[in-house]
This record gives C-alpha cells, sequence and structure tokens, in this order.
C-alpha cells in the first residue's frame, strides 16, 4: 500500500490554543507505545471528510521521547482545500483516525555546535520538538519566533517560561521585525540556521544567509505545500489504462488515488520526491509547484510530481 | 568496567574458531538455511532491494527475524573481541552520533528479547533498563541513553552482543554519510579509512556500478526509508578460509591465503561469503543504521544441494573477469570452476535461491 506503513489511532484530546489554532493528542488504538521519533518529523493525518478523502502532513511538537503520544497543532485555514477545517470543525476526543509513520525531512544535524532556530506564526511547531530533544542532550539552541500579535503566537508564553533568554518573540502589529542581518553575522563558527514559516519568511531567510555568506549546507528549512487549487484537467494514466478527471480543487494525487489507483506518495507537499512520476505525452503546460525536482528537471518536463503539481492544456499522459 | 564474558556452548551454539586451526563448520540444518544469493545461473548487478520481513512459508529461515541468530553466535561474539582487543579503531562512533548508537542499541534490543526470548531479555522501568544476555552470559542494568551507565558506548556496547558488522549513516544534505560503524568481519574494507565519506565516496571502489546509475538511484531510494519498513539485499565474494576478518588492516595475515588453493583442497578451503544486508531508519536520530551480517558457506557443505552445486559452478564460470577480480579471487578461478564443474550433470535449475524447489 501507498504511504507506508499505517498507524491507527484515537485522538485523546482537542484543545484550543488560540483563535486560529487547536492542538490535538493521538494515542495508539491498542494502548502501546507509538514509535519514537527526531524532532522536525511529521505525520500524515488521514480524514475522511463525508466521503472525500484528505491526507494532510503536519509537524509533530511532542516530546520526541514520549511514546505515549504524539501530537500536532492545526492553523485554521478558512482559504484552504478542507483538510484544517475538517479537523477544527469535525475531529473530536475519542475519534479514530490514522497516521503515517513519522517522517523527517527537517532533521537537526547533530554536528551543530549550536542551532540558531527562525520560526514564523504555526511554522513554531517543529522547533517544540527540536527543543525538547536539544534540552535532554544538552544542545545548544536560540530560537527568534515572530507572530502577529502576543495573542496569536502559540506556545509562545510556555517557550519564554521555560527557556528565558534563548527565546526571542517578535509582533508584527507592534512593528517589531528578526534583526535577521545582525544575528547571522554574529553567529559562532558551527551553527546550523533553521527556519519554518510562510513562503515569504523562508525566501528572506535564505536570502539573506546566502548575502552574509553561510554555507548552503548549514541552512535548513521546511516548507510544507499545501496543493493549489487550479483548472480542471484531465490525464491519461498509461499503467492503469484509465483516463481520470482532475477538479478545480483536487490535487492529481487526490484524483488518481479517487479512481482507485494505488499511486506512491509519502509527504504530500511536494518535498520528499516519492511520488515522482514520468511524463510520457503533455500537449499544453506542466504547472510544476514540488520543491523535489531540479529547475532543469521542470523545463525538460518529462517528470511531474502529482501531489502539488497540475497541468494546463489539451491531453497529458503520465506513467501510473 | 568491562563486557564480562561467560559464553555457554549448550548444544545450539558451536564452540569452533576462525582463525588458526579454523574449526568452523556448518551442521546440516545451518547449510540448508544457507542465504544462497543467487536466484539464477548468472550473476551482475542489480538494485536489488526487498523489504526485510519474514518470508512467508520458511519459518526457519535467515529472513525470519530482524537479527538472525544462528549457531555460530557465541563463537563469533568471542572472535569480534578478539579482533577488537588487537584494533580497537574497528569501532568508532564520531561525537554526533551517540543517539544513533542508541537507536541501534534500542533496535536490537528489543527485536532479540521479542523474537528469542530463550535468549534475551529486556526489561524496562521508565529509563531503567534490565537487559540478559544468557549465551554470553551478560546481565547489565543501565539508564537508556545515559552512556556512563554502560561500559561501552551504546553501538559498541550492543554490537559486541551481535552478529554481523554495523555502519551507522547520517543523513545531511541529501546524502548519507557513514559517521559510526563496528566493523570486524568484512570483505577487504576498512571503517577507519571510510570513516566520514558520503554514499558516493564510500562506494568509490566498486566496478562497473557507477556507470549504470545504480549507486544514484540506491541513494534516492535509501533517503526516503522510512522508519517501521526496513529493507534488505545480498551482497557476495570468495573467502579462502573460513575467515571473518578479512580487513585491509590485516592483509599480512590472510591475503597470502589465497595462494595456497589447490585443485585437490577447493571444496574445503573455499568459501561463499554472503553478506546479508539491510538497512533501517532510525527513530530518534534520523539516522539509517546498515547491517552486514557475514555467512560462510564451505564449497563441499553447499554442494551438499544438488541446486546449489550446478548454479554456483555456472556463475563461477561465467562471472565477468571485472567482478572477479574486484571480489578478489581471479587467481583461483579456473581452479574453482573445474572443482565445481563435477557437481554440474548440466541438468536444468528451477528460478530462486531455495534448496529444495
Amino acid at each position: 500500500m501507498s504511504g507506508g506503513a499505517k498507524i491507527p489511532v484515537r485522538v485523546a484530546e482537542v484543545v484550543t490554543v488560540n483563535a486560529l489554532i487547536k492542538r490535538f493528542r493521538f494515542v495508539a488504538r491498542d494502548g502501546s507505545e507509538l514509535p519514537a521519533f527526531s524532532g522536525g518529523a511529521h505525520v500524515v493525518v488521514e480524514m475522511d471528510d463525508a466521503g472525500t478523502r484528505r491526507l494532510n502532513p503536519y509537524s509533530l511538537m511532542s516530546d520526541p521521547s514520549d511514546r505515549s503520544g504524539y501530537e500536532i497543532s492545526v492553523r485554521r485555514d478558512d482559504q484552504g482545500r478542507g483538510g484544517s477545517l475538517f479537523l477544527h470543525n469535525n475531529v473530536t476526543a475519542g475519534m479514530e483516525m490514522v497516521l503515517s509513520h513519522p517522517m523527517n525531512l527537517f532533521p537537526l544535524d547533530n554536528r551543530a555546535r549550536k542551532h540558531l532556530m527562525i520560526a514564523g506564526g504555526i511554522g513554531i511547531t517543529p522547533f517544540l520538538a527540536q527543543i525538547k530533544q536539544l534540552v535532554r542532550f544538552g544542545g545548544s539552541f536560540e530560537l527568534h519566533y515572530a507572530a502577529r500579535n502576543p495573542a496569536l503566537a502559540a506556545y509562545a508564553d510556555a517557550l519564554k517560561a521555560a527557556h528565558g533568554g534563548k527565546v526571542n518573540l517578535y509582533f508584527d502589529d507592534e512593528g517589531q521585525q528578526i534583526p535577521l542581518a545582525d544575528l547571522l553575522s554574529r553567529q559562532p563558527l558551527g551553527t546550523h540556521l533553521y527556519v519554518c514559516g510562510p513562503k515569504g519568511m523562508l525566501n528572506w531567510v535564505r536570502q539573506t544567509a546566502t548575502a552574509c555568506g553561510w554555507p548552503e549546507h548549514a541552512v535548513h528549512f521546511e516548507e510544507f505545500l499545501a496543493p493549489q487549487p487550479g483548472k480542471a484537467f484531465d490525464v491519461e494514466l498509461t499503467v492503469t489504462g484509465k483516463t481520470i478527471h482532475v477538479t478545480e480543487t483536487q490535487s492529481l494525487l487526490e484524483a488518481m488515488e479517487a479512481a482507485g489507483v494505488d499511486a506512491p506518495y509519502l509527504c504530500r507537499g511536494g518535498a520528499c520526491g516519492q511520488c515522482e512520476t514520468r511524463v510520457l505525452r503533455c500537449d499544453g503546460e506542466l504547472l510544476h509547484r514540488d520543491l523535489w525536482l531540479t529547475d532543469a528537471e521542470h523545463a525538460e518536463g518529462t517528470k511531474i510530481m502529482p501531489c502539488v503539481s497540475r497541468f494546463d492544456g489539451r491531453a497529458l499522459a503520465i506513467e501510473r | 568496567m568491562s563486557l564480562d564474558f561467560k559464553p555457554t556452548f549448550d548444544g545450539f551454539f558451536r564452540d569452533e574458531t576462525f582463525v588458526g586451526d579454523f574449526t568452523f563448520r556448518n551442521s546440516p540444518a545451518s547449510i540448508r538455511r544457507f542465504p544462497f544469493p543467487f536466484d539464477r545461473d548468472e550473476y551482475m548487478y542489480s538494485v536489488n532491494i526487498e523489504p526485510h520481513v519474514p518470508v512467508v512459508g520458511r519459518p526457519n529461515s535467515v529472513f525470519q527475524h530482524a537479527f538472525d541468530v544462528d549457531e555460530h553466535y557465541v563463537s563469533e561474539m568471542r572472535d569480534r573481541a578478539r579482533v577488537l582487543a588487537q584494533d580497537p579503531l574497528r569501532c568508532q562512533s564520531l561525537p554526533h552520533m551517540e543517539l544513533a548508537g542508541w537507536d541501534l542499541l534500542e533496535l536490537i534490543m528489543e527485536s532479540k528479547a521479542r523474537d528469542y526470548p530463550q535468549w534475551f531479555s529486556l526489561s524496562k522501568s521508565g529509563d531503567q533498563w534490565h537487559w540478559i544476555n544468557r549465551p554470553l552470559g551478560i546481565e547489565q542494568r543501565f539508564t537508556f541513553l545515559d552512556s556512563s551507565t554502560l561500559p561501552y558506548g551504546p553501538l559498541e556496547y550492543i554490537t559486541r552482543q551481535t552478529q554481523g558488522d554495523f555502519t551507522l549513516q547520517d543523513e545531511r544534505d541529501q546524502n548519507l554519510w557513514v559517521d559510526a560503524g563496528m566493523v570486524t568481519t568484512q570483505a577487504d574494507w576498512s571503517l577507519d579509512f571510510d570513516i566520514g565519506m558520503n554514499f558516493f565516496e564510500w562506494h568509490a571502489p566498486v566496478p562497473l556500478a557507477h556507470e549504470k546509475g545504480i549507486f544514484d538511484r540506491a541513494l534516492k531510494f535509501l533517503l526516503k526509508l522510512q522508519n517501521g519498513a526496513p529493507v534488505r539485499r545480498f551482497n557476495w565474494t570468495m573467502t579462502v578460509n573460513p575467515l571473518l576478518d578479512t580487513a585491509p588492516e590485516t592483509y599480512p595475515e590472510w591475503g597470502t591465503m589465497r595462494t595456497t588453493v589447490t585443485p585437490e583442497n577447493v571444496g574445503e578451503k573455499l568459501h561463499l561469503r554472503v553478506e546479508l544486508q539491510a538497512l533501517f531508519r532510525l527513530p530518534r536520530s534520523n539516522a539509517i543504521a546498515f547491517s552486514i551480517r557475514a555467512y560462510l558457506g564451505r564449497f563441499d557443505e553447499l554442494v551438499t544441494v544438488p541446486k546449489w552445486g550446478r548454479r554456483l559452478h555456472r556463475v563461477v564460470r561465467d562471472l565477468h573477469p571485472d567482478l572477479a577480480a574486484y571480489k578478489g579471487f581471479l587467481r583461483n578461478r579456473d581452479a574453482m570452476a573445474q572443482w565445481l564443474s563435477q557437481y554440474d550433470d548440466g541438468a536444468p535449475t528451477s528460478p530462486g535461491i531455495w534448496p529444495e524447489d
């Protein structure tokens, strides 16, 4: 079965964190321990939304060494395709759900002498788990966390209370901004930089790091792309011999799954590479939105990542 | 502190040597479960990776458990201790790999206690763990994730009690880096030389495979390896005398043994050396553990299975000379093929690796 081994869980607790964010705790249905994980890992949450199958990745925020449960925090996205709305509106304690095994596309570099973390909004979640891991093993870290205002800065108070001066908060509504260039210019040798947040922040941090002369291998970023809606299109699947219709709000991967095609996937966010599929015929334009293929591969047009990328044109055939 | 070692040979575990008088042998039952690596009559590289799960209908096979424990266990561990006493650099771990070492210790202890309860037991009370290894006479209470409570670091502690070599790969920059390991049963490669190398660097000496793009595909596959879904593959070579330790560091001691093969002694001197290699994603460190378990099968043991005798002859006879050279048996290949030919009547062989099919 695609997506790897699954973990049957029960929702143990749903907590409203603030006006936009809810926290969900999952425990194993059979009461056993869940697999340990590494800070920065995510799970894919499977949802049955009135017959529509939704699979969204969320970073694990709980203590990686706590095998009694997993916790995620979900920001409600009223303009999104519905996964976060389903979790906010329909998921309650006691419900049975299915998770993927944890997978880490945003791991700590354990060689680092210091971990410098830049978080924006809900991008705080992987850092919560990483900080717990670092505290346990005595790693050095410094967090810079930007949010719209104190009310929306999830977990900021707890972080500040636990780690004091290592935690620095910035609020947009108060006109505060992370002094990034200054920060990056005075880090000790062996520091690694991590950033998780909205796309604008990622670009800003990566560009500033490059301008400050940071080596690429010391800059780590987590970017999950939610599949974006687009024009509907048809696609021929040459292996299974089906021709399917991808609606405006479906991803190509979701449309294949809805048609009963067991297509490979892991992250469902354009990052891991698992769903890479050969394009056999393309009369039109591939709308690449993934982070996996190189620019050259995007230009070549012989591969597509169905979890996030789309098509606009007359005819498309892929090897699936 | 040290690892107090009081081995018991209770009738199942063999008391044998892998140096000097070379008393290593496989029992008839052990020959039947030998992991014969050739599923057809010729051999060429392939990305031959499959899930590391038990094979349905083969409950006694070496694939049944994540870490196979067989009749050679106690003697192999004694041989490892001998090699480490002479050369402590066979086990190394760069400073950032300690957590991966604990991951491996946990994986092995949980697996063995579950799969072989008659020999191993593990009980936990929070972080206070209690480990018993009956065949080696070891009992240890320790604090999980606290290395000061073990006589060695976690990697060395557990791999002194586990057959097969191990390397631990850190994942960084879309590559894997061999940053820790325990290597005493290797087919002529050196951890001390390779440590810190990335996937392409440590595979650089392998002929033919780079050109085929095998390593690019293998790395892409491994970077996606998931916790809870280990994979395995075979590798193989030939060894003269049942030497587990054929390291570059000790080449002067064993290299010349390759010149002692005569047409008369091929059956007892030559051993097919099969490596059952498995890869595990480790949960806390996100590293990848690579286990390389060497099984030795004497030629005169293997030919007691008619299918294997026929097939081994054909593989040895027809192997690409670059591969025979890389595997270190080009000089003896003709004598080996000649000796094996008496067990090949030309009859067809069935597909697959199993002896009785």
